[in-house]
């Protein structure tokens, strides 16, 4: 996984409440066994007409946009379905970071394992931001994991909370699994301690 | 003597492996559910690490997003959906990972099969690579959706890394009107609270309606817990959930089993228990409810009518609430029964259990599919249909003109050949009316099974009490 420490590009605006995953990629692209290649086709079904063909108001088919780092998008954003493949497809087209107002927790969750920042900033900080991401290529958000700060296109800033541990993971693109088999030790410890209290639990389905 | 404790509390309490400075748990995973779309990337994370599935025993494996429902023995024709439920038999082959496979009677989908062996258990911890992972919560089994990075993560080492969630609890009372179900119950709650209304919740039901409904109703409840955005709902077990449970095949066996009922009366939120939010629902004079928009949230009773996006306070949900209207070729203020439907899908994890097959045959019985509407129904799983057709529903819908098919997950999420065309508009009983969610350019209306069957046989939606 990538590291994200800072991020400076253009944001792109999605004034929308309730993205959900089956919005960010369709179910016909969830065929995949691999984690790669659905960039193109984030967001399918706005993005292009049924013959395949780019519609030309989509934001991200717009000159200044094409190149978005950041989407700029209203609450609960990321809602609906588990499926990873909404932040590999947001990933594989180039986007890093998401800000909203309000994320789904299982879709929260699956950007920090993508290297994925989501940020939650209050409403008022969105209409400022989703004001700046409308100016297109001319205005870029600039963001700083470590400080915890967005830019904006004039100068101005803004603060935003994140969890200490997953600010680690990001900052450093750790791997979790890795990271958790170190602690074996207590994973057999608890296992023998369950393994005496509730014996059913053990070999189920074997 | 330590505080009360929510039912929540105690679960997350029981399993925690370890807890880190900054407050992020390790929680231990007693169950582990998989499916063919979100896991073949986690486990070639494993292969490409040279790490192995740390605990085959409690992982439970088994195809239902992309399956046919139609003739089992045919190959699937569509070549990625085949290669993915190739690549599952192949992983669970080499990682040793106990399957369902396709021509197992015990297939189905993935959160009625775990029920339904016994391998979902009050006090447990679940997870699956599926936001309706929360349908298990009907236990009092700890119970929500993972993405495939945690899929891997659960694989290797049977644990995963949280921050504790918050507890709500939601009290329904009130004796559910004759006609209304859980899906009615449940449609009006998020109709209520909205899809983020659960955000960073754990959703703990609880009063009279919650305590009379069926293990099968109390499954719709907790299953579309996500669409309120709580990532888990929990109900207390009780006897219902002890007789539902008892004699499963994987359920403790005689001996352990009163060890295990015995524990799991413990488990019952405290008196006196503090929640972070308390929200209460009377059930006692709600009628059928249908969806009209594109968000679980867009709900009506089916007296009523199509709202007008201008009536909403926010300006977000009207802009919503018009771009829904739009997509669905509907007018503000047209009466819900006027529209006109041409499919109709009974099924899913929602409502593809043996109650709401019965509930469609009742329906149908002595009527028929109204001329042009398709109306399908897909069991939940193998023995479902096995029972169904011991108890003689399926000829009650095949004479009806319904189709009688084969368990998946079908046109809940259409990524099987089951899918609306664009402009086709469909009577549901899944969980989701998302734009393209049953096909591309497809319109859908949630509805209990009883009021689909009632669609299919009027061909419009229609107030089953008026059948």
């Amino acid at each position: 996984m990538d590291k994200f420490d800072k991020l400076t590009g253009v944001a792109a605006p999605m004034n929308m409440i309730n993205i959900d995953t089956d919005m960010i990629i369709p179910k016909n692209f969830l065929k995949t066994i691999k984690r790669s290649g659905l960039g193109k086709n984030l967001f399918d079904e706005m993005r292009y007409d049924r013959d395949g063909n780019e519609n030309p108001d989509f934001v991200l088919n717009k000159a200044a946009y094409r190149n978005s780092k950041i989407i700029v998008a209203g609450d609960n954003f990321g809602c609906g379905s588990s499926r990873e493949h909404a932040p590999w497809a947001l990933l594989d087209f180039g986007i890093r970071c998401v800000i909203s107002t309000s994320f789904a927790d299982i879709f929260y969750n699956n950007c920090f394992k993508n290297g994925i920042l989501p940020i939650k900033v209050s409403k008022e900080d969105l209409d400022n931001l989703m004001d700046d991401a409308e100016r297109g290529a001319n205005a870029t958000l600039s963001i700083d994991l470590e400080a915890q700060t967005i830019e904006g296109p004039d100068g101005g800033t803004v603060s935003f909370e994140i969890d200490a541990f997953k600010k680690h993971l990001l900052l450093n693109g750790l791997d979790d699994v890795g990271l958790t088999l170190q602690k074996e030790d207590k994973v057999n410890s608890y296992e023998e301690k369950q393994n005496a209290s509730q014996p059913w639990l053990a070999g189920a389905s074997a | 003597m330590s505080s009360p404790k929510t039912l929540f509390d105690k679960i997350w309490e029981n399993h925690l492996v370890d807890v880190q400075d900054d407050g992020t748990c390790l929680l231990y995973i007693d169950r582990h559910l998989v499916h063919e779309v979100t896991s073949p990337q986690a486990f070639e994370g494993l292969k490409n690490a040279g790490r192995k599935v740390r605990r085959p025993d409690l992982t439970l494996a088994v195809p239902d997003h992309n399956v046919p429902t139609t003739d089992r023995t045919k190959v699937i024709e569509n070549e990625e959906g085949r290669i993915q439920v190739e690549t599952l038999q192949k992983n669970c082959k080499e990682f040793g990972v106990p399957l369902f496979d396709l021509q197992d009677i015990r297939q189905g989908v993935v959160h009625i099969i775990g029920p339904e062996q016994g391998f979902t258990l009050p006090g447990t911890t679940t997870v699956c690579g599926d936001s309706h992972t929360a349908t298990h919560g009907a236990f009092g089994s700890l119970a929500f959706g993972i993405g495939t990075s945690e899929v891997e993560h659960v694989l290797a080492t049977q644990t995963l890394l949280q921050s504790p969630l918050k507890n709500m609890r939601i009290t329904v009372e009130g004796a559910l009107p004759e006609a209304c179900t859980a899906k009615d119950l449940v449609l009006a709650l998020i109709g209520k609270i909205g899809t983020a209304g659960g955000t960073g919740y754990v959703i703990e039901f609880t009063g009279q309606a919650i305590r009379d409904l069926s293990m099968e109703g109390r499954m719709t409840v907790c299953n579309m817990t996500i669409e309120g955005g709580a990532r888990a709902g929990l109900i207390a077990p009780d006897q219902t959930t002890y007789d539902y449970l008892m004699g499963r095949p994987m359920s403790p066996k005689a001996g352990a089993w009163e060890q295990a009922v015995e524990f799991w009366k413990t488990l019952p939120s405290d008196e006196g228990a503090v929640y972070d939010k308390e929200v209460t629902l009377d059930v006692s004079e709600i009628v059928p409810q249908v969806t009209w928009g594109t968000s679980p949230e867009d709900v009506a009773p089916i007296t009523g009518n199509v709202p007008n996006p201008a009536d909403f306070a926010d300006p977000g949900k009207q802009d919503a609430a018009q771009a829904s209207l739009d997509y669905m070729g509907l007018e503000a203020g047209m009466a819900m029964q006027d529209v006109i439907i041409d499919t109709v899908f009974i099924g899913s994890c929602t409502n593809g259990r043996i109650e709401d097959i019965r509930a469609a045959a009742e329906v149908a019985k002595g009527r028929k599919v109204a001329d042009g509407v398709r109306a399908l129904v897909v069991p939940g799983s193998g023995l479902v249909k096995e029972q169904a057709e011991e108890e003689g529903l399926d000829l009650i819908l095949i004479e009806s003109g319904f189709e009688w098919r084969d368990p998946g997950c079908s046109m809940c999420l259409a990524m099987n050949d089951d899918r609306l065309e664009p402009g086709q508009r469909c009577a549901s009983t899944s969980n989701r009316n998302f734009k393209g969610r049953q096909g591309y350019g497809g319109r859908t209306h949630l509805v209990s099974p009883a009021m689909a069957a009632a669609a299919a046989v009027n061909g419009h939606l229609t107030d089953v009490r008026d059948l």
